[in-house]
């Protein structure tokens, strides 16, 4: 066989290398030598980002699931298996994360027979564990199917029932406590995002991000797989990303109100400017964007709104894993580009099992015949980025 | 009964004689270099800072309530009944949580470390066990750092300042800040302006209350959260499978007539 050298397959090799350098730096020399983490700053980019950011990226799977299994919205279907890909392998890139990130990940499965059930750390380690494996059963079907292994499916179908409560539990333990872990810290954490709210805040915005990035990456694979994309998954899903961001905004205001905060967030400070940049990219953009019929009905608009919804979302979790924390220590904290690059290497191989999966695995429904009730396919023309899959292909 | 240290300001000299034994007791390098050192590291539990000709010493609070144990995945950090806040490295995944959790920032990493582990003052628990006094409280030459029971030490503290009103503020740090420490502190100055945090910031609460109040919700949420999502489950799908029926009956209907 032989491989191409294509532009984006170059890129991914070279992250791949920048990321391995950095990662000899990290187990060889040290987190010291590797970050710009100090004692004044114990959690960096890699918690911020990796993990905050990671766990809320991979939300998409527990609300379609939710959706469709909970809630029957059959057209929700056909979005539900890649949406548990991207959380079972956001959740396995989380582990990766964190094995970058502990000072002694050799002892990791500590978590399961030294348990301080008072840790919130302790509930979201545990609730990450069973989730995953939990995923990883959600996941199976697909490779089942792929040989054509009829008697595993239907066991996997007698006890899918368990499974998906048993997600939606998780999840919705773990997304909260992801907030609750900065509830111990009140004279820490700067008072924009120290809340008591916190773990309701959490589990908002995952709710939003979960359906954001199914937007997203739906309109994403059809770009690069060449796949039509359906309308009808679009529009539900916008309207439902409306709804949820209007929920968080108001979750928003209300925690703001009535901890008398409106006043001190309209004032110009360091930490007011990141405010800003994230209260306009979760909600002023997305909300005014998506209020009108016109754009709720087109797949590009829709699809700025999701990335705008995103990435506001990730302002929000590094302001309060990093921004948050400046005032306190006094000082600002820069990630090292070491760290930079694993995060970077992470990504990379998200996007690369991704490809790969939907290339050998039956992930999205065989085009022109559907599985369950007959749908509607529409063709609509996709813009964005074709970072996807370029690597893994 | 919970054993404390009482710190008071106003008696240190600067000499450094605890940094010194800290490091001693600890096996920590101590020279002239890491003397200068004016902040606490994975190398120095201890420090004495100066300035404007005072004084004030920095170590590990000794919560009654300690963040450090309650945060810990793994319970790595447990108080002693004697009232050490102890740390137990086998334990440890090293994930950091204790140092981001603790109000007054303890916890130290061995960044360079390729086993790291936390470092912090854990106020010498074999001796503090065998009925003796912590190493530094032992060689303090003027007093200044005084060991003994925490209630004695309180009211010593309380009628030092009764008697000297003029030199002391009228306040012992550590008495219930974040629930109370075992390392009191009594000062002519704000120990704030030394680095320590504001009463007022961090509060009376013990800090595992507050993630304690989520955490004790949990084991009832978790059935009920359960119960109604598999009741919703279940009606959908009932719902499908009557739809289903209704619908293969209306065929039935449809053909035979």
């Amino acid at each position: 066989m032989k491989i191409k050298l294509t532009f984006w397959r170059v890129v991914f090799i070279v992250i791949m290398g920048l990321g391995l350098y950095s990662s000899f730096i990290r187990y060889f020399r040290g987190l010291g030598a590797v970050s710009n983490m100090t004692d004044q700053f114990p959690w960096g980019l890699w918690i911020g980002f990796d993990c905050l950011c990671g766990v809320m990226l991979a939300a998409g799977g527990f609300c379609i699931v939710g959706a469709v299994y909970l809630f029957n919205v059959e057209r929700l279907h056909s979005v539900m298996r890649p949406a548990v890909l991207t959380a079972f392998l956001g959740y396995i890139l989380f582990i990766v994360g964190l094995l970058f990130d502990l000072g002694r990940p050799w002892y990791i499965w500590h978590q399961l027979i030294y348990m301080n059930p008072h840790s919130v750390m302790f509930e979201v380690g545990m609730c990450v564990m069973t989730y995953t494996t939990v995923l990883f059963f959600e996941f199976l079907p697909n490779v089942f199917e792929r040989f054509n292994l009829k008697t595993p499916i239907k066991w996997i179908n007698k006890i899918y029932p368990v499974l998906i409560v048993l997600g939606i539990l998780l999840s919705t333990l773990h997304q909260s406590s992801l907030g609750s872990l900065y509830l111990i810290m009140p004279s820490k954490l700067h008072p924009f995002w120290y809340t008591p709210a916190l773990p309701f805040l959490f589990f908002g915005s995952a709710i939003a991000v979960g359906l954001a990035m199914t937007i997203f990456e739906s309109t994403q694979s059809a770009k690069a797989f060449g796949r039509h994309l359906e309308l009808p998954v679009l529009v539900t899903l916008g309207g439902a990303l409306l709804v949820a961001l209007w929920v968080n905004a108001l979750l928003r205001f209300e925690d703001y109100f009535h901890r008398g905060m409106l006043r001190q967030i309209i004032k110009p400070s360091y930490e007011t400017y990141f405010l800003w940049l994230e209260l306009t990219l979760t909600f002023v953009i997305p909300i005014a964007m998506l209020s009108f019929k016109k754009v709720r009905l087109s797949p590009q608009l829709l699809y700025l709104a999701s990335i705008s919804t995103v990435l506001g979302f990730i302002t929000n979790r590094l302001n309060i894993a990093l921004i948050g924390f400046e005032t306190y220590v006094g000082h600002h904290y820069v990630p090292k580009w070491t760290e930079f690059s694993i995060n970077v290497m992470i990504i990379a191989m998200g996007f690369a099992l991704f490809g790969l999966a939907v290339k050998y695995l039956p992930i999205f429904p065989a085009e022109g015949h559907s599985v369950g009730r007959p749908r509607r396919t529409e063709a609509a023309p996709v813009v964005g980025t074709a970072v996807l899959t370029h690597a893994g292909d | 009964m919970s054993k404390a240290l009482l710190y008071d300001a106003t008696m240190c000299i600067g000499c450094k004689q605890c940094e010194s034994a800290c490091a001693q007791q600890n096996k920590l390098p101590y020279n002239d270099t890491v003397a200068a050192e004016p902040v606490q590291s994975e190398h120095k539990y201890t420090v004495v800072m100066t300035k404007d000709d005072k004084f004030m010493r920095r170590l590990c609070m000794h919560c009654e309530h300690p963040a450090c144990a309650s945060a810990c995945p793994v319970g790595a950090f447990h108080k002693t009944k004697e009232g050490p806040v102890v740390y137990d490295v086998w334990k440890c995944i090293g994930c950091r949580y204790c140092m981001v959790a603790c109000a007054f920032s303890q916890p130290k990493y061995e960044w360079g470390s390729l086993n790291p582990r936390v470092r912090k003052c854990i106020m010498c628990p074999d001796r503090v066990a065998a009925g003796k006094q912590t190493a530094c409280a032992e060689i303090c030459p003027t007093g200044a750092t005084k060991f003994g029971d925490r209630d004695d030490l309180i009211k010593e503290a309380k009628d030092r300042i009764s008697q000297n009103p003029t030199t002391y503020l009228p306040r012992i740090y550590g008495l219930n800040e974040v629930g109370g420490t075992c390392v009191l502190i009594l000062s002519s100055v704000n120990v704030e302006d030394y680095g320590y945090p504001a009463s007022a910031k961090i509060g009376d609460t013990p800090m595992p209350e507050y993630t304690g109040r989520v955490m004790e919700r949990i084991p009832d949420f978790i059935p009920v959260w359960s119960l109604v999502l598999g009741g919703v489950y279940w009606i959908s799908h009932r719902r499908q499978e009557v739809a289903a029926a209704e619908a293969e009956e209306e065929a039935k209907n449809g053909s035979s007539r």
